[in-house]
């Protein structure tokens, strides 16, 4: 390091504030020390003040800073606090409201990094120091900056039609604003379409869920947009392109009137997978139920006769508006738009995989799904419930709680909703048969509104409950009265007994599980998973509908398991954040991109591949390259790479990560062999 | 004072996923060995050989990059040319005469406190075995390592 620059740092006038954050810090690391140790070692490094406080976060603890700022001709700005990812925007308007540029600004973390994490106070001390020191080291290279300003495309993507997604169009294009509804199955409604009822109210899922879902499909601000899939996403917040791919309909739906002829004279019957849980059959062209929306039907071209076997067209001789077109193709389409919001739902848990439960096997184990739609009126039975056979009504009903859940086998997480749910059947089957009901729970949750209520008025109907895990369902009689039945082999932990319970009909609540294709849709939109699949939150309290990925909200089941009014809560809270971006207009963006000195250039063009985004460009008459900064979006790679170290990186510049460098080593765990600085 | 040898490793966190798996450790209370004291980055892509040879003549005994999984980068696939600078630089600190052990690369995802965590705890424990590096102090005429030798080295 040149003397030049010794004597220009030397004017650096910099403020270290350390947080005890209540004990959170200060129970691990001796604040006090810190202090001192700052005031006196960093005297020579520009540390001109050094003070700790309770709560630096606090209205009271930022305006210490700023008078500091003021009075004492602070240059720089060090806070050893929580990590930069919660609170470096508190400390950067804290000097912005100083005068002092917000960049100039360095939050380390000695709470997440250092005080939680671990628990031998002498050492996390030490490494409190030596990050605090390599937050000087590295502030005494920041370059004041302005922020990035990105105008808002009002438009947005909502991708999801299901009750969180039509939530948030509605919202959103109620507002007044444009919104398209993307949606992979011919109708939007999502998994609320299939249930009869909900809990704890009762009321009727489809009287509750076709007006929205009508208003969604009628709204003039609304593009719906069924049988379709988003294939690409480009660009950033406030500015995307986002390719939707429409698969073809094989109908015209500026003709076709809903009317329903095709789905009558089409010869053949598929098992419907998706909507009857395979326990129904639809047709090869269909609409999923009668109230979809839109109203138009799709072509199974799979299952198509005439796709497969060249023949039949019967759908297209009985079309009164000739509506049929077997020419339809898979058309691209593009949109513009400046947020998107991802609503993109749950898979229930496959109760195959739990063997000894015999779903699959044995003809009378039912899913959650499959039992959703035998009560319902416009299901496969019309609501009866009835056995496999499809007219025996079963006289004893058992139902197994947390199939796939609170499970070390499967899945750790509790599924939120089943309890409730298993609830719900057992009234239904109370109320419809008559029969016996038995629950088998691990524990009851029913922690939300009306919810206890409705337990309590399901036990006061007389449904027995049963604590505990059931460890085998199985048809082989063992005791008189087994026969033809099937078992349910469970201890009783409250009786503290084996107990074995013949039993009619066997319903498994399936837990919820992510999307099978989670992981792609966060890999196409620049999210992250956790362990499970599940999106991953900004903050999982404080900010639970946005994503580390600016303009990309999530909302619903996609986030974790939840019930249909969080769901619709979630979908509303991320229709408002979109809706705070488009009326401010534009959005301000971290200023971290890179730039070339043309004058170090040397034209080797090893930076122009390295670019996943296209944003380094070679002029060849000056043979130089040069970073569009618009495109560019600050990942660093063409900085580490260039040879000639002609591009710089703002934020992160080589200078800034080099001192930092030093800074951390200013002293090692035992203190013994604490070194100068090399420049110092 | 403790006899034993007290590691100093630099670890480089990507802001995406370690960093944020790092936070998480933090939240969660997840404990590991103090000795490591992380530098973020917007990415791995961002880090510099360079980097890593300063943080090791100025003192560090190892150094730990992280970045996001393969498939998983924030930037796409910037990971991947972390991956392929690792594999050159881990090379050349070898052709130098220090131990392969002394740089690790994780791939840690925003959702892998634990596994972070774990890492760093297996790393200190590592370079504590292998003792100082002390590379400042070391004979200032360098060890020109026989072929074999580096091999040797590398295979270990």
């Amino acid at each position: 390091m040149s003397d030049e620059l010794n004597l220009e740092n030397a004017e650096e006038r910099i403020g270290v504030y350390i947080c005890h954050c209540g004990t959170n810090i200060a129970g691990t690391v001796d604040v006090a020390e810190v202090r001192e140790w700052a005031e006196k070692r960093l005297k020579s490094r520009g540390v001109v003040l050094a003070r700790d406080y309770k709560f630096m976060c606090s209205s009271l603890g930022q305006e210490l800073i700023e008078k500091d700022i003021t009075e004492n001709r602070l240059t720089r700005v060090v806070v050893a606090a929580c990590s930069p990812h919660l609170h470096e925007n508190t400390f950067r308007t804290a000097c912005k409201r100083a005068g002092l540029n917000p960049y100039l600004c360095e939050l380390v973390s000695i709470r997440e990094q250092v005080s939680w994490v671990h628990t031998d106070k002498h050492a996390a001390t030490d490494k409190a120091k030596a990050v605090l020191s390599g937050g000087v080291e590295r502030v005494r290279h920041h370059q004041p900056l302005e922020p990035l300003r990105v105008p808002i495309h009002p438009a947005t993507l909502v991708v999801g039609g299901g009750i969180a997604g039509i939530q948030t169009a509605l919202e959103i294009a109620d507002a007044g604003r444009r919104v398209y509804l993307v949606e992979r199955e011919p109708s939007i409604g999502g998994h609320m379409s299939q249930f009869d009822k909900t809990f704890p109210t009762l009321d009727c899922s489809a009287c509750i869920l076709t007006p929205k879902m009508v208003s969604a499909g009628m709204h003039p601000n609304i593009t719906l947009m069924t049988w379709s899939e988003v294939t690409k996403v480009d660009g950033y917040v406030g500015n995307f392109a986002v390719t939707i791919k429409q698969k073809a309909r094989c109908v015209k739906t500026d003709l076709c009137t809903g009317c329903g002829i095709c789905q009558e004279k089409c010869p053949k019957k598929v098992i419907d997978e998706v909507y009857e849980a395979g326990l129904g059959y639809r047709k090869a062209v269909y609409t999923p139920f009668p109230q979809a929306v839109p109203k138009f039907p799709v072509i199974d071209k799979p299952n198509c006769t005439y796709f497969q076997k060249g023949t039949c067209k019967a759908c297209e001789k009985f079309c009164p508006t000739n509506a049929i077109d077997f020419n339809q193709q898979d058309e691209l389409i593009t949109v513009e738009v400046g947020n998107i919001v991802l609503a993109t739902g749950y898979d229930l848990f496959d109760a195959r995989r739990i063997p000894h439960y015999g779903y699959g096997r044995l003809a009378n184990v039912f899913t959650s799904l499959e039992f959703e739609r035998l009560t319902n009126a416009a299901g496969p039975t019309n609501g009866n419930i009835v056995l496999r056979d499809g007219k025996t009504t079963p006289k004893v009903v058992g139902i197994v709680h947390c199939v796939g859940s609170r499970d070390r086998n499967y899945n750790n997480y509790c599924s939120a909703i089943c309890c409730m749910q298993s609830l719900k059947f057992a009234h239904l089957v109370k109320e419809r048969t008559g029969a016996t009901v038995y629950n088998f729970y691990i524990d009851m949750r029913t922690a939300a509104k009306a919810y206890d209520e409705f337990y309590q008025r399901v036990l006061e109907e007389g449904t027995l409950f049963v604590r505990g895990r059931v460890a085998e369902v199985t048809d082989a009689a063992r005791l008189p009265g087994e026969e033809g039945k099937l078992i349910i082999q469970v201890e009783d932990t409250l009786a503290g007994k084996q107990r074995r319970i013949p039993v009619d009909m066997v319903v498994l609540s399936a837990g919820l599980q992510s999307r099978h294709d989670s992981k792609e849709v966060a890999k196409l939109f620049g999210i992250s998973c956790s362990a499970d699949a599940w999106f991953i939150e900004k903050h999982p309290k404080l900010d639970p509908v946005s994503t580390m990925t600016d303009g990309v909200f999530i909302a619903g089941c996609c986030t974790g398991p939840k019930d249909i009014p969080n769901s619709v809560s979630q979908g509303a809270a991320a229709a408002a954040r979109v809706l705070t971006y488009i009326d401010r207009g534009e959005i301000t963006l971290e200023p971290v991109r890179a730039s070339i000195n043309e004058m170090k250039c040397s034209g080797c063009r090893i930076c122009n591949n390295l670019c996943p985004f296209n944003a380094i460009l070679f002029h060849a008459d000056r043979m130089v390259s040069e970073v569009n900064a618009a495109l560019c979006q600050g990942c660093g790679t063409c900085v580490a790479a260039c040879p000639a170290g002609a591009i710089s990186g703002t934020g992160f510049s080589n200078e800034q990560i080099m001192s930092q460098i030093e800074g951390l080593l200013l002293l090692n765990l035992n203190g013994a062999r604490e070194k100068e600085l090399a420049y110092a | 004072m403790s006899e034993t040898f007290e590691p100093v490793i630099i670890g480089f966190t990507c802001n995406w996923c370690s960093y944020r798996a790092a936070d998480l450790a933090g939240t969660a209370r997840v404990k590991y060995a103090p000795n490591v004291r992380l530098i973020r980055m917007m990415c791995s892509g961002r880090l510099d050989p360079t980097f890593v040879m300063k943080a090791l003549s100025g003192g560090a005994d190892g150094v730990l990059i992280t970045g996001c999984h393969p498939g998983e980068c924030h930037y796409i696939e910037q990971n991947y040319k972390a991956l392929r600078r690792f594999i050159l630089l881990k090379r050349t600190l070898t052709q130098m005469g220090i131990e392969p052990g002394r740089i690790k690369l994780v791939w840690a995802s925003a959702a892998e406190g634990v596994k972070l965590a774990e890492e760093i705890s297996k790393m200190v424990e590592e370079v504590r075995a292998l003792g100082p590096l002390n590379w400042n102090g070391h004979d200032q005429t360098f060890e020109v390592f026989e072929t074999s030798k580096v091999s040797e080295l590398e295979a270990a």
